[in-house]
């Protein structure tokens, strides 16, 4: 596999190959981040804290894919710094929500599409985000960040069938406050 | 299977993460019962959605920046004459390693190009669509399915209960021969295991090398060459080969 912490380097090839390999990853962090904890300002300082602890244990990193080992990390920063205070619980993010250019800017939508697709879009993450902390991170973790169950399984430090069952959960409670949602009149 | 295990199983299957027994056993399962067939419908409705709504986030700037620039500075980058300085090392010990290389690379040309062989028929395989040719989680199918196709019948284990799933087999090419591609399952990850003919060669312990972020564990016995691909880590794809070697010593 991949050259582990390339303690062989020097400092400057140890940087540069560490960006090479971990900031291409993030803004699948950061958009971790922002899910689990719901407010931009914090999800900046803890994907930050991720990258300087991530760097610091670059030696101990033993290759394989690198997107699994960062979560892992920034999940950790989360737990730290926010465990305490109800961060990962609760706490309603969205006023800063322009602050993020989101995806469906990219689409070719006329501007009556795009304000539907906004609206799922911003229905969907406030859904998610009121989805309790450990089926809110296997639903991010795999239908956004896209990573396999067994990734998913190393970064939460569970079984793959924790991973599945949480994932079934998640889904279901999803789908049980979309549909409510749309009852509101609130969704399309 | 019932409805309790269905209403798990099937987000496994969404996710492509279940096996090939498991997704037949759901499949008829789901064919005959309404209500689950109604709640996997809904789920990959939810999934589409989730798509496309465009849930992620995108870092701003500033963050990539703040953390470009806490990253330790390497010593190269203080200043520009230690830039240059750092290139100038860098230079020499390019030089060095490429001299390296070139020893290296003249005396294990051979095994290089057909590691490359190798690790470019696993890419194939999963590019191409195209990854078995036999389907089957039994040795007693996919070994006689070789007859005919291959002057030897390649060896193939069943190591399900050890955690790798057979999935089939496949008819490749390295090296402009015909060989035999034994295709197992390790949770999402696939492995390779070429065998070639090499007939009067002598056995040889297995070694581990890594190519493009692949590994590949390679050995021989009883005139055969085999190599294990696979992007799983090395450890594994050694324990892999280990319990390959002795499944066919008993």
């Amino acid at each position: 596999m991949m050259a582990g912490g390339a303690s062989d380097l020097s400092d400057g090839g140890r940087a540069e190959r560490f960006k090479a390999l971990a900031l291409p990853h993030l803004d699948d962090v950061y958009t971790l981040a922002r899910y689990l904890l719901r407010s931009a300002s914090d999800a900046d300082d803890a994907v930050q804290e991720c990258y300087l602890r991530a760097f610091r244990h670059f030696d101990t990193f033993r290759g394989g894919p690198v997107k699994p080992w960062l979560m892992a990390i920034l999940r950790n920063v989360c737990h730290a710094a926010y465990a305490g205070s109800a961060r990962l619980v609760f706490t309603a993010d969205g006023a800063d929500e322009s602050q993020a250019a989101p995806i469906w800017r990219e689409h070719g939508d006329t501007p009556e599409q795009a304000l539907l697709r906004r609206n799922d879009s911003d229905t969907m993450r406030r859904l998610i985000g009121e989805l309790p902390a450990e089926f809110r991170e296997v639903i991010v973790l795999r239908e956004i960040n896209d990573l396999s169950y067994r990734d998913i399984a190393t970064v939460i430090e569970a079984p793959i069938g924790t991973v599945m069952s949480r994932l079934a959960r998640a889904r279901g409670l999803l789908r049980e406050a979309w549909m409510a949602a749309e009852g509101d009149g609130e969704a399309p | 299977m019932n409805c309790d295990e269905a209403s798990i199983l099937m987000h496994a299957l969404i996710d492509g993460e279940l096996d090939a027994g498991h997704a037949r056993e759901l499949e008829t399962h789901i064919a005959t019962c309404a209500g689950c067939a109604a709640r996997l419908r809904e789920f990959h409705e939810l999934r589409k959605m989730m798509t496309l709504a465009g849930l992620r986030y995108t870092a701003p700037v500033t963050l990539r920046a703040s953390i470009e620039g806490k990253l330790p500075a390497p010593p190269a980058a203080a200043s520009r004459r230690s830039v240059i300085k750092g290139f100038a090392a860098g230079a020499a010990l390019s030089a060095i390693a490429a001299s390296g290389l070139l020893v290296m690379v003249a005396r294990r040309d051979d095994d290089r190009r057909v590691l490359g062989e190798v690790v470019s028929a696993h890419l194939r395989s999963l590019q191409a669509q195209h990854l078995t040719d036999v389907v089957s989680t039994d040795r007693h199918t996919v070994k006689p399915w070789f007859n005919g196709r291959l002057d030897v019948a390649p060896p193939v284990a069943e190591l399900t209960a050890q955690g790798f799933t057979l999935l089939g087999g496949r008819l490749d090419y390295v090296d402009a021969k015909p060989v035999a591609a034994i295709v197992y399952r390790r949770r999402v990850h696939i492995i390779n295991l070429f065998c070639a003919p090499a007939p009067g060669s002598a056995n040889s312990k297995a070694t581990m090398e890594s190519l493009h972020g692949f590994n590949v564990r390679r050995w021989s016995e009883n005139g055969l060459n085999l190599w294990a691909v696979s992007d799983i880590n090395a450890d594994e794809l050694m324990e892999f080969g280990e319990k390959f070697e002795a499944a066919l010593k008993q």
